[in-house]
């Protein structure tokens, strides 16, 4: 039966526009990257073989070890941060009741804006000088109140964790959202009549039934966090000093700013390969490919 | 059959377009440049000397600072680009002049001697490499000058600076009345570069940058370098920038605004700051209350007082591949500079880098401190061009992120020149 079931999907056929898509703008491309990893390449000369120089360079270059290890951290502090946030709002709004929906209509809207509006937007909002945070705590005489959160490096990087999520926890709260609303309310009915209050309904019926939208979510925070790069480049453009400059920035600040787009090209390698790796060991670790339907009769 | 009753008109039309568009380049013989530059009040200038030339159709496309200079270097380097480009001199051309794609203009300047001697040579060397030039000027001198608030230092009982530890008196005084003493927009890191330009050349005077240039062996461990940063960290612990100058971005609009209120008391900044100031600030300019003065003297430094940096200007350069070299070099002998050309610009008050134009300046509008500033050029010993735009582009931004960390004190003047002498 098994086989059969297999022979009676969709032809594999149907696959090959998306596929030869993905061939020629994805993975053609990246096979140029790692050849130019290999090479002296300024964007302009004909590149030339650098052997194993770019790579060499990749394991002694302190800025670089910095900012693998900043995006690691804004990788771990993000999903700390998003998850318990997004699961509240998302099980909050998922109650039909109509302020609620008004609510997360509200929630909603920085979602819809783009990235680059939200950075230029915070920017103002922060600007030490003019900003309305600057102008508040002169206008209440809160003399004492730090205004200066972009331009002190040990706050920056927590800044920048913070606008991140102010941008992705509408989304996240969206996944849950739907996620509570597929658990069926006569669980929760059953529950009631066995004497559970609304903080064990959630732990114990809530948590466990949301655990597929859990892993997907903690999956598209934990892949997604190796790629930020257009807040946080407007906003701080990497500084101060090296405080937010994450592993993407590092490869867009070596490859066009510095003019050398070998070693970027590295970097970039370095970047695909571990959001592959980190996709997969968090399939089987989470075990997403067997996922099983959480729900009653299904 | 529908499909091809419809469709037919639709060709016949698309043919008789092509014929049409065709016969209309033949017809017209004059030969066709496009001009590529960026966003600038000097636009205004650069479309009119295209309007005006008739010997050739020159076609200008501007583009934003910022992107330009990724999509310059794309189109160099596919030779997909246009004839005419804008650039800054310095490592940013030499880059391109090194894989070939910019035509040489020494046979063309030396054929003409009065077209070389039109412009201030200390200028033109920006744009030459080896005695090759690759670079006409197309706007006014950028020198770097200490502007001040004539009023909160009469306020304050303060003279305007001339020696380190006048600077260092009025640093403190200033500080001690609540005022912050000099305006610096650290996030965007090259303002920080011109301290760094003129407390070197103070110090070690211009040989220090020079041989850096060159690319001599452990040029960065110069002493002169060591010191002139333990001289800006010195200021960084005197409170001279204030506490907010690393997440302040520079935009004339703030900074003319801070200087006009007096919030700030001093800048140090590109002469376009006068005109920022006569936009954002114009009661400070009316009151006559805008003060500026050259760099002040380290002592027993080896640098001159009139030494000078800033941009020098920027260039039109001609790409390699442009089909009609003489057509390009025609338009910019012509157009660029020519009198209409000067006096658009020093109407916006730009400082057009030609000789001979010192009355001309002196009819013209900010007369006082467009001669000034002509005189300053004029008579420096030395101009330093800006280091990012000498430096090739991965030294560069290695220098100005080290910087941004020199100014928040993450690292010693030490460290500073360890870790420069590291790059390539």
């Amino acid at each position: 039966m098994r086989a059969d079931n297999k022979k009676k999907g969709a032809s594999p056929l149907l696959a090959l526009p998306a596929l030869s898509l993905f061939a020629v703008f994805a993975l053609l491309p990246m096979l140029g990257v790692i050849v130019l990893s290999f090479t002296y390449y300024d964007g302009i000369s004909a590149p030339r073989s650098a052997g194993l120089a770019n790579w060499s360079r990749f394991l002694h270059d302190s800025t670089t070890h910095h900012a693998i290890w900043l995006s690691l951290e804004i990788m771990v502090l993000s999903w700390l941060f998003q998850t318990p946030l997004a699961l509240l709002l998302g099980v909050f709004v998922s109650g039909r009741q109509r302020y609620r929906a008004v609510l997360a209509a509200a929630y909603f809207v920085p979602l819809l804006f783009s990235a680059a509006a939200i950075a230029i937007t915070w920017k103002n909002l922060l600007d030490p000088n003019f900003g309305l945070l600057a102008n508040l705590t002169h206008r209440l005489h809160a003399g004492w109140f730090p205004t200066d959160w972009l331009g002190n490096p040990g706050l920056a990087l927590y800044m920048m964790i913070f606008l991140i999520a102010w941008q992705f926890i509408p989304f996240h709260m969206l996944l849950y959202q739907a996620g509570a609303r597929q658990i069926p309310l006569s669980i929760y009915e059953a529950a009631e009549i066995d004497g559970a209050g609304r903080v064990r309904q959630f732990l114990h019926i809530t948590l466990p039934l949301l655990k597929n939208t859990i892993v997907t979510s903690s999956m598209l925070i934990i892949v997604g966090s190796l790629t930020y790069f257009d807040l946080i480049f407007i906003v701080t453009g990497g500084g101060p000093g090296f405080a937010t400059r994450i592993l993407p920035l590092d490869m867009y600040i070596n490859g066009f700013q510095g003019s050398d787009m070998g070693y970027a090209s590295a970097i970039s390698v370095v970047l695909v390969a571990a959001a592959l790796g980190l996709s997969m060991l968090l399939i089987r670790v989470t075990g997403f490919g067997r996922f099983r339907s959480a729900h009653e009769g299904a | 059959m529908q499909r091809h009753t419809l469709l037919r008109p639709a060709f016949v039309a698309i043919v008789a377009l092509a014929a049409l568009a065709s016969t209309g380049s033949a017809a017209s013989k004059k030969t066709s440049l496009q001009l590529w530059t960026i966003q600038r009040t000097e636009n205004t200038v650069e479309k009119n000397a295209a309007k005006t030339y008739k010997a050739a159709n020159v076609h200008v496309q501007i583009f934003a600072n910022d992107p330009y200079k990724q999509k310059i270097k794309v189109s160099l380097g596919s030779g997909k680009g246009p004839d005419l480009f804008m650039n800054w001199g310095g490592g940013g051309l030499r880059q391109y002049v090194n894989a070939k794609k910019v035509l040489d203009l020494t046979p063309y300047l030396k054929a003409d001697k009065a077209w070389k001697n039109k412009f201030f040579n200390n200028v033109l060397q920006t744009a030459a490499f080896n005695g090759k030039y690759y670079g006409i000027p197309n706007v006014g001198m950028q020198p770097v000058l200490l502007f001040y608030n004539k009023a909160v230092f009469r306020a304050n009982g303060l003279s305007a600076p001339q020696s380190w530890s006048d600077l260092i008196n009025v640093v403190t005084k200033l500080k001690s009345a609540g005022i912050t003493p000099f305006i610096l927009g650290g996030q965007s890191k090259w303002p920080d570069l011109m301290w760094e330009e003129y407390l070197v050349d103070r110090v070690g005077g211009p040989k220090v940058f020079n041989d850096i240039a060159a690319g001599k062996k452990n040029a960065w461990l110069n002493p002169a370098v060591i010191k002139a940063n333990t001289l800006i960290q010195q200021l960084v612990d005197a409170g001279a920038f204030g506490s907010n100058f690393s997440s302040t971005t520079y935009d004339g609009t703030v900074t003319a605004t801070l200087l006009g209120t007096g919030k700030g008391a001093m800048e140090l900044m590109g002469n376009w700051e006068y005109g920022a100031v006569l936009q954002n600030a114009p009661d400070l300019l009316k009151a006559n209350d805008l003060g500026w003065i050259r760099f002040p003297s380290v002592s027993s430094g080896k640098g001159d007082i009139k030494d000078i940096a800033g941009n020098t200007s920027n260039f039109y350069s001609i790409a390699k591949k442009t089909k009609d070299p003489a057509a390009a070099v025609a338009f910019l002998k012509k157009q660029i500079m020519n009198k209409a050309y000067v006096k658009g610009l020093i109407k916006l008050g730009n400082i057009p880098p030609v000789r001979g134009i010192a009355a001309q300046l002196k009819t013209g509008a900010n007369a006082s401190f467009t001669t000034w500033c002509y005189k300053l050029v004029q008579n420096a010993p030395h101009y330093q061009h800006s280091w990012d735009q000498v430096l090739s582009p991965d030294a560069a931004t290695a220098l100005l992120t080290n910087l941004d960390q020199l100014f928040l004190k993450q690292i010693t003047p030490e460290q500073f020149s360890a870790n420069m002498n590291k790059v390539k």
